[in-house]
C-alpha cells in the first residue's frame, strides 16, 4: 500500500502534497493503477486504431476494444493530431508496455482524470511559483567559466522575454534570488489564463521539467528548440561535465529523457491548443 | 530564433524513427500518412512569410526530437537500469553454491 503512493508521488514530482493522499481518499484509487507506470505490462493487443465518437471527440481502440484512462474514464482527445501521436504511442510498444516512455498518453489520463483535483488558477499559481526560483534567474559568482557561460548564454532568453511580454525579471547572484515585481507575474498569470486545461497541464509538465518559466516560455512561444531549452537548463551540469568528462548511465541517460519529456510537453501544449486553427486550415485548403 | 534542422531532414528523420518502432509495415500506420500530407502541404505554400508553416516546422523539430531522445533513452534504460534483487538461485551461484532441487537431499534424511 505505502509502495503505490510513493510511486505515485516520484511519478507527478511535488505535484501532491502527502497529506492529499490517504487511503481512504477516492485519490487512492488512482494510485493503485497508476503505479503500473513504472511496472511493464504484457502487450495485449495487436491492432491500435482511431475512431471518431460523440462530440466529435477522437477515441483510441485496442483491438476492439477502447482505451480508458486510469481513472475509468473513457480515452478521448480533442483532435485527431494528438491522437494520431497516441496511437503511434501504443504501437510502438513491442513485447510489453513501457509507460514510462508514453508521455503523451500520460499527459492525456493527466488531463482527463485530472488526478490532483485541481483548477484553472491553482494550476497557474503553481506554475509561477516557479518564476520565484527560475534557474536562469540564480547566478553564481564563481568559478570564472561558469559565470561568463551563464551571462552568455541565459542573458540572451531573459532579455527575449522580457521584451516580448514587456516585462522586468532580472537575475541575481544572491541566495534570495531576483525580487520580481508583481506586475510581472499579473502579466504572466493573464498570459497564462488564454490557455486551455489540457495546455497548461501540459506547459505545466515542462516548466517542472525544465524547472524554468522562462525557458518553458521561451520553447512554447518557439523561440527555443527542444534541444536549446533542455541545453540551457542543464548549463551548470554541461560545464561540470566539460571539466569532469562526461558518464553515459547518468549523463546523457538523464539528458535524454528530460529532452523527451520536455519534447512530449511542449508538443502537447501545441497540439492541444490548436484545436480551431487546425480546422480553419482544412477549410481554406478546401476552398482554395 | 531557434536553431531547427532544415525541414527535409526533419520529414526523413521523423519516418526513420517510425520505420524503428513499426517495423516494416510503417508506411500504413495513420502517423506515416499524416507525417507525409503535413509536410507536403506546408511545402506548396505560396505565402513569402507564412506562420503556420514556421509553426509546423517547430513542431516537427520537437516531434523528431521526442522520438530519436525516446528510443535513445530507452537503450539506456536497457543498458543501465537496475533489474532488481537477484533471485535465489544467482545469489547462491555466485559463491559457489547449488540450491537443493529436490527434497531427499541433505537435510531431509529421516
Amino acid at each position: 500500500m505505502f509502495r503505490s503512493i510513493v510511486r505515485l508521488q516520484s511519478q507527478f514530482g511535488n505535484i501532491l502534497s502527502p497529506n492529499k493522499v490517504c487511503p481512504r481518499s477516492p485519490h487512492f484509487r488512482f494510485a493503485l493503477k497508476y503505479s503500473t507506470a513504472i511496472t511493464e505490462r504484457k502487450r495485449f493487443y495487436q491492432d491500435v486504431s482511431i475512431s471518431q465518437g460523440e462530440g466529435g471527440l477522437y477515441e483510441i481502440n485496442l483491438d476492439r476494444k477502447k482505451l480508458k484512462t486510469p481513472g475509468g474514464k473513457l480515452f478521448t482527445v480533442p483532435n485527431e493530431v494528438l491522437a494520431i501521436a497516441v496511437a503511434t504511442e501504443w504501437d510502438a510498444q513491442r513485447d510489453t508496455l513501457k509507460f514510462y516512455t508514453m508521455h503523451l498518453t500520460t499527459l492525456c489520463n493527466t488531463a482527463l482524470d485530472n488526478p490532483t483535483q485541481r483548477n484553472k488558477e491553482q494550476m497557474i499559481n503553481a506554475a509561477l511559483k516557479f518564476l520565484e526560483t527560475d534557474t536562469v534567474c540564480y547566478r553564481v559568482d564563481e568559478p570564472h567559466g561558469l559565470v561568463e557561460l551563464q551571462k552568455n548564454e541565459w542573458d540572451p532568453v531573459l532579455h527575449w522575454i522580457e521584451n516580448r511580454y514587456n516585462v522586468t525579471i532580472g537575475s541575481s547572484s544572491s541566495i534570495l534570488g531576483p525580487e520580481i515585481p508583481e506586475a510581472t507575474k499579473d502579466t504572466f498569470r493573464q498570459h497564462l489564463n488564454s490557455y486551455n486545461f489540457w495546455s497548461l497541464t501540459g506547459l505545466e509538465f515542462v516548466i517542472t521539467q525544465l524547472k524554468s518559466v522562462v525557458l518553458s516560455m521561451g520553447m512554447i512561444d518557439r523561440h527555443l528548440s527542444v534541444e536549446q531549452a533542455v541545453l540551457l537548463s542543464r548549463l551548470e551540469e554541461e560545464y561540470q561535465i566539460q571539466h569532469w568528462g562526461n558518464v553515459e548511465w547518468a549523463h546523457d541517460y538523464d539528458m535524454y529523457e528530460l529532452r523527451a519529456r520536455t519534447a512530449a510537453g511542449a508538443l502537447f501544449v501545441h497540439l492541444s491548443s490548436e484545436g480551431s486553427t487546425v480546422k480553419r486550415k482544412l477549410l481554406q485548403d478546401r476552398q482554395g | 530564433m531557434a536553431a531547427l534542422l532544415p525541414p527535409l531532414r526533419v520529414c526523413r528523420g521523423i519516418l526513420k524513427e517510425l520505420r524503428a518502432m513499426q517495423g516494416a509495415t510503417y508506411k500504413l500506420s495513420p502517423a506515416y500518412n499524416y507525417v507525409m500530407e503535413q509536410f507536403r502541404k506546408n511545402k506548396v505554400t505560396g505565402e513569402m512569410y507564412c506562420r503556420a508553416q514556421q509553426e509546423a516546422h517547430h513542431d516537427s523539430n520537437t516531434y523528431l526530437c521526442l522520438l530519436a531522445s525516446n528510443r535513445t533513452h530507452l537503450a539506456l534504460h536497457k543498458l543501465y537500469h537496475g533489474k532488481g534483487d537477484r533471485s535465489r538461485e544467482e545469489v547462491a551461484g555466485l559463491v559457489g553454491l547449488r540450491l537443493p532441487t529436490q527434497p531427499g537431499g541433505k537435510g531431509w534424511e529421516k
